[in-house]
């Protein structure tokens, strides 16, 4: 799977609540719950963006609620993947469910330019710069990037349970 | 050769539910689950996923509760619409649901009802490892999680790495198991436990009552940890009945270890806007406060409202303040009310509303206006958490709230205790 956007860069410890207020966990149509990331912080961040563009943040990103619409807002925006030194572990399991790529790293934070061009090879494990530098990343279990290729867990569990002919269809 | 290793309560439960003699940290599993919750907020968008897979029959509808508490009774036509959407599902399959009436803040209806010591549990909601106070491993998903395991009754799970907390000795006068949990959060920070199982043992633990337990282990997700948990003991039997008793070993691994002296631990305040800039309300005393809130699932227990109880009685809130009061539970709202609890609410002039989750995440009773401060006994004080983004959350316990509602700003409430009256 390959990656590629420009970098907006973020800070550490960048909660649900920023990602998306409370008060839309009412709405359920993914492009709506888009219109309103980041919302608080960033005024009109979901006009600002391109789709494909990478958010490049500091540690514990995604911390704090459970929220799937956390996201699904930030996907829906055009946000082709994360980077971040670390993640909440709700947030990051979400993602992956979604069919976000998130990427844990260390350095990247550190090394990234607010707005340059980046490549993220998730299979092959590295990010690159537009100069050709790489930053090695780790890479993922087989099984969280197959479901990362299907798209998301939905995609994923319908083959599966295609293959089972798991209880009743709607 | 059989490598004899202890493991950690967490390790056993994750083995147990995924079928193994033993599992190590970092390995992945994939567990049976025991219980499984969604509610008002996060299960309009699992059924949405589960439209989507094309499929919606549970894998068994007893394990499986639905319980209505963050917008309850509906406050919108939007909010009504999501509500008969799930009780159109819980009828179809038979599954429990806690509608208007039984409706209460989720975890604490777990407690009451469902969790027994040893059980694998996943709820929808971050909060879900409170009820690991009870023994029990459970965390909380999303809801796409949540519609895997509604239709398989499965889950793939990293096995944690475990952190414990040894807590000794006794908590003084007008400190609370929420100073204690706050202090904790203070010391190793928001990210301080990222991933982990946090483990809370020793004597301070055991003579801490199940309510506290609940409210330690509630908070554990705000240092990033994956669940709170205690070992079972006859507190937890006598208060879940049931239950099957796994313990930590005594050879288990930490990845890390720390000791708090309980008696150390004066009341905590976290500060605007994060949940680990804590420190002592005696060094932030006389903020000047518009609403305070007593409930949330960390702190709208029996001894939450016994202790503001016992702080307002025969006091009355400040006249430009206003107290929003929140039992967590049918059950405890009876009982505060039999106790005469509600009575010295109402009489201090506080409003007292019906179990549910409130005001503490913006979207129901008690929303924040620009500029306001509110104290909280909840447990986030994120940018805009209880509304508008320029309002202001301090976190504190219920001794700390009530004592502020009397003043109108911020105080110790060691200050209404005895000697320091």
């Amino acid at each position: 799977m390959i990656i590629r956007g420009r970098v907006w860069l973020f800070g550490d410890n960048i909660d649900t609540d920023l990602i998306l207020p409370g008060k839309y966990l009412i709405l359920t149509d993914p492009n709506e719950l888009a219109k309103h990331a980041f919302e608080n912080i960033i005024e009109g961040f979901y006009s600002k963006i391109s789709k494909g563009d990478i958010i490049v943040a500091g540690k514990n990103f995604g911390c704090g609620s459970s929220r799937e619409h956390a996201p699904i807002a930030l996907k829906y925006a055009g946000i082709g993947a994360i980077v971040a030194k670390s993640f909440s572990r709700i947030f990051f399991r979400n993602a992956i469910n979604i069919g976000l790529p998130v990427v844990p790293s260390k350095e990247a934070r550190d090394l990234l330019r607010e707005g340059e061009l980046i490549t993220i090879n998730l299979e092959d494990g590295y990010i690159e710069e537009e100069n050709g530098r790489r930053i090695a990343i780790e890479k993922y279990p087989e099984f969280l990037l197959e479901i990362l290729k299907d798209g998301g867990l939905i995609e994923n569990l319908k083959r599966k349970l295609g293959r089972l002919n798991h209880g009743k269809n709607l | 050769m059989v490598i004899s290793m202890g493991m950690t309560i967490s390790e056993k439960i994750l083995a147990k539910a995924s079928g193994r003699k033993y599992v190590t940290p970092g390995e992945y599993v994939v567990g049976k689950i025991d219980l499984a919750m969604i509610h008002d907020l996060t299960g309009p968008l699992t059924l949405n996923v589960l439209k989507q897979v094309g499929y919606e029959k549970p894998w068994n509808s007893d394990k499986i509760v639905i319980i209505f508490d963050h917008q309850v009774p509906a406050n919108s036509t939007i909010t009504a619409e999501l509500q008969k959407q799930l009780r159109k599902y819980a009828k179809k399959y038979g599954i429990k649901l806690h509608d208007v009436g039984r409706q209460g803040i989720c975890h604490q209806i777990l407690a009451e009802e469902y969790v027994k010591p040893g059980m694998l549990v996943v709820g929808a909601d971050s909060h879900t490892c409170t009820l690991g106070a009870l023994g029990a491993f459970a965390t909380g998903i999303g809801s796409t999680d949540m519609a895997a395991v509604i239709l398989t009754g499965e889950l793939w799970f990293r096995v944690p790495e475990s952190i414990r907390f040894e807590l000794k000795g006794d908590l003084k006068l007008g400190v609370s198991a929420k100073d204690v949990i706050l202090y904790i959060i203070g010391m190793v920070g928001a990210d301080g436990a990222l991933y982990c199982a946090v483990e809370f043992s020793g004597d301070g633990i055991r003579k801490m009552s199940i309510d506290s337990r609940l409210t330690i282990c509630n908070m554990a997700v705000e240092m990033g940890a994956k669940t709170g948990i205690v070992d079972p003991d006859e507190k937890t039997m006598e208060y879940c009945g049931t239950g099957e008793i796994i313990e930590s070993d005594k050879d288990a691994e930490y990845y890390k270890e720390f000791e708090i002296n309980l008696n150390e631990i004066i009341p905590q305040v976290a500060l605007p806007h994060s949940v680990d800039n804590v420190k002592p309300v005696s060094e932030v005393e006389g903020i000047e406060v518009d609403q305070v809130f007593i409930g949330s699932c960390t702190n709208g227990r029996l001894e939450d409202l016994e202790a503001a109880a016992e702080i307002l009685k025969g006091r009355k809130v400040w006249k430009d303040t206003r107290l929003i009061i929140i039992p967590a539970s049918p059950r405890v709202y009876m009982e505060a009310e039999r106790r005469g609890y509600i009575r010295t609410f109402i009489e201090a002039g506080a409003v007292v509303c019906n179990p549910n989750c409130g005001p503490c995440l913006g979207g129901h009773m008690g929303i924040l206006a620009d500029d306001e401060v509110c104290v909280s006994t909840s447990n986030r004080n994120f940018v805009g958490r209880m509304g508008s983004p320029k309002s202001k959350v301090y976190l504190v316990s219920p001794q700390t709230a009530a004592a502020t509602a009397v003043e109108g700003k911020l105080v110790d409430p060691r200050r209404y205790m005895g000697d320091m009256k």
